[in-house]
């Protein structure tokens, strides 16, 4: 390997700067020396050119292999440093050709014969370590669910969709895991007991005689066949007495052997612990994009640079996404431009004009919130309506209009979620925002409306079980005459809004996004054309799955099955979705990034798990368990078990959990976290200050060198 | 694929394995395509590292790269003369490197070289206009390809020297949050 070009150091001038070997800016005497010429030989822009010259791009490196080309036939210890550095960066990370990297990696193994025992042994120990974390690493790659689906979807619609893709597989994962968790620890051991292999015993109330224990599921004997139908869609009759709800599991202990299994600890623990699993993992997922987004400003970049060097998708590999990618891009930059007059104009605009605008949007805003305010008022009537109009205990359950009160409020929420964000988008055009201010906003406001109208429907559950009249509550706790197993009926509230949904995407795909294509492809009308295809909307598609996953967690406690009808249900819609996306879609004019999505994605996700855990937390320590039925019926709150179970715990022990769980633990923890949080605000602040420095010096350090270049070329000119 | 005895030796893998992000079968796939764009030209037997290059002809005109509108200068980028004829070596290590593992600052370089039209080591205001061209398919009007570019070199030039040194470049790079997920090419 030859070492490059180096000058000839008899030609240097005298009154140059000095500079060590490497640093020669200097030209063979006698050629014209114009600026660019000296700018091309600088080692910044040496240390680019990739083939006939030997620059590795760093200087250790260069010294290192000049070290080894050196000293081939001499002392084996002085190869231990160099093998050492060229090891820190792995050779496929090197921007070298092929010949090259192989060349290197020959002399990597020659010199690797010179070292000692120990290094040798780590080194390859190391390496065969990284082998079989490649191996692992393939293996564990083809087992991906859906990777050839996705790496088409990606190839067609490009990394945006094909994120919602991944995304959708992500949940399916997630819900399988957790029905995973569920399953083996409650309903597995209940199930094998309830079949006698082991011996359980059953929970024996307390109250034995009180009324509040008086639960009689309807639905045996001899039913018309379509009744069973509406028990399947509605959880009632012959569904509320099986595993899928709360209300069938009695069993108190199981006996292992020796080891006394007790059932109801379990149900709190896997319950919290499929919670917290599902924040972990989300976190874990979300930390990337985290990072990006919260260090850099996004407004900044969701402009010029980004578009242009990083916008074209190299996955795409179809003529008509190319295409529509180029019309994209174009879009897009015809956008900005416009939004930057707009801002221009902004600048300009008079105190007037801004009082206006200020007035305006504070009275679409009300107008916002009395569109909300309806909706919610709505589903709170709705709620309230269905509970107490549904039959559920009485025979005459298999009356179809039974059931649509029964499906009142998930019609309601879904028509409010449907309506709702067309509202809002019609109305954020009115208030003069820039075109990526307001996307943001209305999908903030369909975030709220969606996540909402669970809460509305929760609450109206809630002021239900545990409102009254006349002082009937006392007895109980809850209104035992309406709700004699609650547990079950917020499982089952669960259960109809969950079926409700998967019915409505199935049907929304087959009654209206099919049709729709046939009548643009077939009828040529203007108002049809004007309609279009339907465009793929990721945000609506992706708070659609999110809600789903949102009931799913709220009714993990009450209907331990949940996660299991959850994952098949993902499964389908991921196909309908795909197919849909083929046939039905073209990708949407306003591109939505694929870097945001994903960050906003698990953001999304990580709000709806937060709020679901609100509900659960309250069912499971603040409203008093039911008599009637279920594991809890001899504590009063279902998270009594916990204590309980404490109490029966070595001194030592207790005395350590109730310290940590005590004031006198948490405050000054409390204190800590915040102390570290704003060290890390002021280190973070600190390290801003010093890249804007870096900065100013940096271009400084430019003219300088533009300046000392200049002055170089006219004392070679003097002197030529 | 065909039994890797005949195509490469262990020796070969091995190192193909080391210097790329590839492992032994999907190099032994890539071989394939190769063979498949010139059956006449591209050898089998690839033991004895035959000094074999396609023409950019027929590499453009891969699935893969047929729709980029920087297909050409992808290739000339990793050829060894300049001009866009890869060999089998240069073929691995581009599809290596537009590869979903290869990091960010390795990417950076080759994209870097990608835009740099002129290959003169800096991305001055021609490059970037051929760049726009090349995206939008001369759709812009000329005045807004001027905005545009002078945008992006009010953004990204630090030194102020009024084009994009490959500095410049990384460090715009490294803020750009879709680099990863859009520069690169699935095979």
């Amino acid at each position: 390997m030859d070492s490059g070009q180096r000058l000839p150091m008899a030609h240097r001038f005298p009154d140059s700067p000095s500079s060590d070997g490497d640093n020669d800016v200097f030209l063979p005497d006698g050629s014209p020396a114009p600026v660019s010429e000296f700018l091309q030989e600088l080692p910044s822009y040496q240390s680019l050119l990739r083939r006939k010259t030997s620059y590795y791009g760093t200087i250790e490196r260069r010294r290192s292999t000049r070290q080894l080309k050196g000293s081939l036939s001499v002392d084996p210890s002085t190869f231990e440093p160099a093998s050492e550095v060229m090891m820190t960066k792995p050779l496929r990370e090197c921007a070298l050709s092929m010949q090259e990297k192989r060349k290197l990696r020959d002399m990597q193994k020659l010199c690797s014969q010179y070292i000692t025992g120990w290094s040798q042994w780590k080194q390859s120990s190391w390496n065969s370590c990284r082998k079989f974390k490649e191996d692992m690493a393939e293996f564990f790659c083809h087992l991906t669910l859906w990777r050839g689906n996705i790496h088409n979807i990606e190839g067609k619609f490009g990394t945006g969709i094909g994120s919602y893709f991944s995304f959708l597989r992500f949940l399916v994962i997630l819900n399988f895991v957790m029905f995973l968790l569920m399953f083996c620890f409650t309903t597995l051991p209940v199930a094998i007991s309830k079949q006698g292999a082991f011996n359980s015993s059953n929970i024996i109330p307390s109250l034995a005689d009180s009324e509040c224990t008086y639960y009689s599921p309807g639905g045996y004997g001899l039913l018309y066949f379509y009744s069973n139908i509406i028990d399947l869609l509605s959880g009632t009759g012959f569904l509320e007495l099986t595993y899928l709800f709360y209300g069938y599991y009695t069993i108190e202990t199981v006996t292992f052997y020796v080891f006394n299994y007790s059932l109801p600890l379990a149900y709190v623990l896997v319950t919290i612990s499929c919670l917290l699993l599902s924040i972990a993992w989300i976190v874990k997922r979300a930390v990337n994009g985290f990072k990006q987004s919260l260090v850099h400003d996004e407004d900044k970049f969701q402009s010029y640079c980004n578009k242009i060097f990083a916008g074209w998708d190299f996955c795409i590999t179809d003529q008509y996404s190319a295409s529509l990618k180029h019309s994209s891009l174009q879009y897009e930059l015809k956008t900005d431009l416009a939004e930057e007059r707009i801002r221009q104009r902004k600048q300009k605009r008079t105190r007037g004009e801004t009082f206006r605008i200020y007035f305006f949007r504070f009275l679409l805003n009300i107008i916002v919130i009395g569109v909300l305010a309806g909706s919610f008022y709505a589903i709170y009537r709705a709620t309230v309506y269905s509970l107490e109009n549904s039959n559920t205990v009485s025979g005459s359950n298999a009356d179809p209009i039974n059931l649509l009160v029964e499906y009142l409020p998930s019609i309601v929420i879904t028509i409010a979620n449907i309506v709702t964000p067309l509202i809002f988008e019609s109305i954020v055009r009115y208030e003069d925002y820039s075109p990526a201010f307001e996307i943001r906003f209305t999908l903030i406001r369909c975030v709220f409306v969606r996540l909402a109208s669970i809460a509305v429907l929760l609450i109206s559950l809630w002021t239900r079980i545990t409102s009254c009249q006349n002082q009937t509550c006392n007895l109980c706790g809850y209104n035992y005459k309406m709700y004699p197993c609650w547990e079950s009926r917020v499982g089952q509230e669960m259960y109809k809004l969950m079926i409700f949904d998967f019915l409505i995407i199935v049907a929304l795909t087959l009654f209206v996004e099919f049709p729709r294509k046939l009548m643009v492809t077939y009828w040529s009308s203007k108002l049809v054309q004007w309609w279009g295809q339907q465009e793929f909307e990721i945000p609506q598609n992706v708070l659609e799955i999110v809600y789903g996953q949102t009931i799913c967690w709220i009714g993990i406690f009450y209907s331990p099955l949940l996660p299991a009808i959850a994952t098949v249900k993902y499964f389908i819609i991921f196909y309908i979705k795909k197919v849909s996306l083929i046939e039905n879609c073209r990708p949407s004019t306003r591109p939505f990034r694929a870097s945001s999505s994903n960050f906003f994605f698990q953001v999304i996700l990580l709000i709806g798990l937060v709020l679901a855990c609100i509900p659960v937390g309250f069912g499971i320590a603040y409203i008093p368990a039911s008599k009637a039925c279920g594991l809890f019926v001899n504590f009063t709150t279902s998270w009594e078990i916990i204590p309980t179970v404490v109490k029966t715990f070595p001194n030592g022990l207790q005395k350590f959990i109730y310290v940590i769980a005590s004031e006198s633990f948490a405050v000054p923890f409390f204190l800590l976290s915040c102390l570290v949080m704003f060290y890390f605000i002021a280190l973070a602040g600190a390290h801003k200050k010093v890249v804007e420095q870096l900065q100013e010096q940096l271009a400084m350090e430019s003219r300088d060198k533009l300046f000392l270049i200049r002055r170089l070329t006219e004392v070679h000119h003097i002197k030529v | 694929m065909g039994n890797k005895q005949t195509i490469f030796t262990d020796e070969q893998l091995d190192a193909y394995q080391d210097c790329t992000f590839f492992t032994r079968k999907e190099i032994l796939r890539l071989h394939g395509r190769f063979y498949e764009l010139a059956p006449n030209i591209v050898p089998m037997d690839y033991t004895d590292d035959p000094d074999v290059k396609l023409p950019m002809q027929l590499i453009i005109n891969m699935p893969e790269l047929v729709e980029n509108p920087f297909k050409e200068r992808i290739v000339q980028s990793f050829s060894e003369d300049g001009e866009g004829n890869l060999s089998f070596n240069d073929f691995v290590d581009m599809f290596s490197v537009m590869s979903e593992m290869a990091p960010r600052e390795l990417k950076a370089i080759y994209a870097f070289k990608i835009y740099d039209f002129n290959t003169d080591n800096f991305i001055c205001k021609s490059d970037l206009e051929k760049t726009l061209n090349k995206l939008t398919r001369e759709e812009l009007e000329e005045e807004e390809v001027n905005l545009v570019c002078e945008k992006v070199i009010e953004e990204a030039d630090m030194d102020g020297d009024g084009k994009l040194a490959f500095a410049d470049f990384e460090n715009m790079i490294s803020k750009a949050p879709d680099f990863l997920s859009t520069f690169h090419i699935r095979i």
